[in-house]
């Protein structure tokens, strides 16, 4: 039966290849242009670390002093060197790191290459195993290389093809900013989406590509990129950072599980209260340890312009798709005759039903693998806009499927409306009018 | 006398139909009204004045590498001076940032020193005597800095200057009599104060997104030439020579020493560049939105094209009868016409609100301005005449079913 109501459909289909064009086409645009924005706000919106993301925190506290105080507010979104510093050798949480971005300029000493700059995290050591990032020579530092502030760097696959053109080159030099460092550990390629540990090196950043311990970055004077936030006295003062009433440092902690949690914000709420009697903390105590994900949300990482892009299609896919119920109701009830007919010849109300939905799928089917090439089309234009995360626009197997069953869903539930008024037809006053 | 009694019993045995053209129409005509608003919007940003005499304009970044802070400082001087030597080359200046360049110095203004809260924020450029000459910008009041008021100074030891040149926008606000030439400032929330020497027209800060929105045009030149890590030039080329100083300055500076890094990407570019690149997402934003509602319009008219096509065959008998008992063929084609406009009318009633809506749920969700009217108003002619314009075709078919089809069936 289904083979006849698609020969039918296509008859139909056929018959009137205008009209079929603009449905099918109606139909690939409002796809196409769905799944495009959708595939974007999906890569953006996605998680960075799956499976481990639910473990990670950003403990947030407010050391500010009473000035601009309004109660409820957010604490600041980084930490001053003195709390992570506090927070870090406090060892509260299963594993944990301080951390901020800057830039260095690496010095080959290979013939022929200019210098450049790279960017750089400053980072202590746990970074590695708690971000799950892959190595493919040698490992990241130990706490006693952080204390000693050992001058050891761990660079990217990326860099290590530039410099060592791909081989192991753990264990041999690098100079950066005058200062002989010995490659301890390259990575393999590693670009989490967002750039989620620290938001202020552009949301969708890739990875930097030099990594070094913190205290050997501070001693050094290694250039700091971020943002900084002083109050009181505080001055962005690069010399005396590390009592400088200024948050500009990222620390995070991984906790196993919601117990462990739990006890670490008890632990934050205490130390706030110890901080403030002690007179370093002016403020009441407001303390805040959201989770990856939540603390992705806070920063609104997913661009606006992205979330607005994907409102502007799904309203276009709802035009399309109002387009397409109109001309398949012309369509349906133009055949009112033929159908009639059906109906008097035995076909039960359901059969015609089922008939004209067939038609409808096919449109739908049509229409989605328009859109799945207008969506194809659309992705490789996004790929060629400047913005950070443009190359990480693909479809993957997920967002292929939803194109189709949200065409073929489409098409359907636009099929309904006209299919059902079609059946409504009394057979004998189409065989009349005949 | 439009006969519009009897279109609204046809209508009525064409529910489903009407309903969903004028649904239709009023979806688009809120789509395409706010799209054309964040359009404006867009186009509005992206025409911004930076104050600049923006032709003949080039910018350089170069960031020292392996030299000492407190060198850096002659190593500049020697550049700008190679740099104003060279064939084709109007004036050059070392500078901070520079407008539309995304990352500057920001930093609060007060009159009183006394203050808690600084009265509206600005950025700093740190430049010469040359600055006004290289940028085009024009002096309004006031004169230029000397060279003898030039300093060299460590970023991290930046008090605000004795002088100080500020925009006419920033002048205004912190003096709104108009007084601010020769007043005392407190740049930078120090105690320091700034006399203000100049005023200039107008001079942008680094920035283009909507967060500095309220400061963009406010802006404290101040005669120091900072030392560190790295710098920006502005190098003003003869005219017609841009593409060769393009070519000849970075030539000129790696000839003079290798100690640099002037990145492959955004390390040499003219001023057309940096405005195009400052301003590439609003434009991407405005012709997808330019694409989308042309794109929506074509499908609405086609929609109404399909759906009348429909109607015009589906009664030619009762056209053939109208025509047959003395109705003209103007009389059919105003007929569709008239149909048209009334379906039209109720969609872009309910379309006007439904654009109003939406802009109002915009607001919500992201930074956007109330939708003025006057775009409405707007939406709501273009798609009546859209909806007219695509009934065209189909009615002047059915003006021309001749009389005899009465007396045919179908």
């Amino acid at each position: 039966m289904f083979g006849y109501y698609l020969d039918l459909a296509l008859r139909s289909l056929r018959r009137n290849k205008m009209l079929t064009a603009l449905m099918v086409l109606a139909i690939a645009l409002g796809i196409g242009a769905s799944m495009t924005t959708l595939t974007v706000l999906h890569v953006l919106s996605g998680d960075p670390l799956p499976g481990k993301s639910g473990t990670l925190f950003y403990p947030q506290l407010d050391p500010q002093d009473m000035d601009g105080y309004e109660p409820g507010k957010e604490p600041p979104r980084q930490v001053t060197w003195i709390d992570g510093m506090n927070l870090l050798h406090a060892q509260r949480g299963d594993r944990q790191a301080l951390m901020t971005g800057g830039a260095v300029p690496v010095q080959p000493t290979q013939s022929g290459m200019d210098p450049f700059y790279s960017d750089a995290r400053y980072t202590t050591g746990d970074f590695f195993a708690m971000f799950q990032v892959p190595f493919l020579y040698g490992r990241g530092w130990s706490a006693s290389d952080d204390e000693g502030k050992a001058r050891v760097v761990v660079i990217t696959r990326t860099l290590n093809d530039k410099l060592f053109a791909g081989k192991d080159s753990t264990g041999q030099t690098l100079r950066l900013s005058d200062t002989a460092f010995r490659i301890v550990g390259v990575l393999d390629s590693w670009r989490p989406n967002p750039h989620f540990y620290d938001v202020n090196m552009g949301n969708y950043a890739a990875s930097e590509d030099v990594f070094v311990p913190l205290a050997t970055a501070r001693e050094l004077r290694m250039d700091r990129n971020g943002s900084m936030d002083c109050w009181g006295s505080g001055g962005g003062d690069e010399e005396h950072l590390e009592t400088a009433t200024c948050v500009w440092l990222q620390f995070w902690v991984q906790l196993d599980s919601p117990a462990k949690a739990a006890a670490y914000k008890d632990y934050l709420v205490h130390y706030s209260q110890e901080q403030k009697s002690l007179g370093r903390f002016e403020r009441p105590v407001n303390v805040r340890l959201p989770n990856l994900m939540e603390w992705l949300d806070i920063n609104k990482v997913v661009p606006g312009d992205v979330r607005l892009q994907t409102w502007l299609a799904l309203g276009f896919l709802l035009v399309c798709l109002v387009n397409t119920v109109g001309l398949m109701l012309a369509k349906f009830l133009r055949r009112a005759g033929e159908l009639g007919v059906r109906r008097a010849l035995g076909a039960s109300k359901r059969e015609v039903f089922m008939q004209l939905l067939v038609e409808a799928g096919v449109i739908g089917l049509a229409g989605g693998i328009g859109g799945l090439l207008l969506a194809f089309l659309g992705l490789w234009l996004v790929r060629r806009q400047p913005s950070d995360y443009a190359s990480l626009a693909h479809l993957d197997v997920s967002m292929l499927l939803i194109t189709f069953l949200l065409a073929v869903g489409a098409s359907l539930l636009a099929g309904l409306l006209p299919a059902w008024r079609a059946c409504q037809i009394t057979p004998a006053l189409q065989l009349k009018s005949q | 006398m439009l006969q519009i009694k009897p279109i609204l019993v046809a209508l009525k045995r064409h529910k489903a139909g009407t309903l969903l053209i004028a649904l239709q129409i009023a979806l688009t005509l809120a789509i395409v009204c706010n799209a054309l608003f964040i359009i404006q919007q867009r186009l509005d940003r992206i025409a911004r004045p930076t104050g600049l005499d923006e032709t003949n304009l080039l910018t350089i970044q170069n960031r020292w590498v392996g030299v000492d802070d407190e060198k850096t400082g002659s190593l500049v001087r020697a550049d700008v001076q190679a740099i104003r030597e060279l064939p084709g080359v109007e004036d050059a200046i070392s500078i901070n940032s520079y407008p539309l360049r995304g990352g500057g110095w920001l930093t609060g203004v007060r009159t009183n020193p006394d203050a808690k809260k600084s009265e509206t924020h600005t950025t700093q450029y740190f430049v010469d005597d040359h600055a006004l000459a290289t940028m085009g910008v024009k002096l309004v009041a006031g004169r230029n800095f000397r060279s003898d008021e030039i300093t060299e100074i460590d970023p991290k030891a930046v008090v605000s200057a004795p002088q100080i040149i500020v925009t006419k926008t920033l002048a205004d606000k912190l003096f709104p009599d108009g007084s601010a030439l020769g007043k005392v400032v407190y740049v930078d929330d120090g105690t320091q104060p700034s006399t203000i020497i100049g005023i200039v027209e107008r001079l942008g800060g680094p920035w283009n997104s909507t967060w500095s929105d309220t400061f963009l045009d406010n802006a404290v030149l101040e005669p120091y030439q900072l030392t560190g890590g790295g710098t920006s030039y502005m190098i003003r080329s003869k005219p017609g020579q841009l593409a060769a100083v393009t070519r000849s300055v970075p030539e000129a500076l790696y000839k003079l020493n290798r100690m640099r890094v002037i990145p492959s990407e955004r390390g040499v570019r003219t001023y057309d560049v940096v405005r195009s690149q400052a301003y590439k997402s609003d434009r991407g934003m405005a012709i997808l939105m330019g694409v989308v509602c042309l794109v929506l319009l074509g499908i609405t008219a086609a929609g109404i094209v399909g759906l009348t096509s429909f109607w015009v065959g589906q009664r030619r008998k009762q056209i053939g009868v109208r025509r047959a008992l003395g109705a003209t063929q103007r009389d059919i084609l105003s007929y569709f016409l008239t149909e048209n406009l009334l379906i039209g009318i109720g969609g872009v009633v309910v379309g006007a609100l439904l654009a109003i809506g939406m802009n109002l749920w915009l607001v919500t969700q992201f930074e956007m301005a109330r939708l003025s009217l006057l775009y409405v108003l707007a939406g709501v002619v273009a798609l009546l005449l859209l909806g007219q314009g695509a009934v065209l075709a189909p009615a002047m078919r059915a003006s021309r079913v001749p009389p005899v089809e009465a007396t045919r069936s179908v």
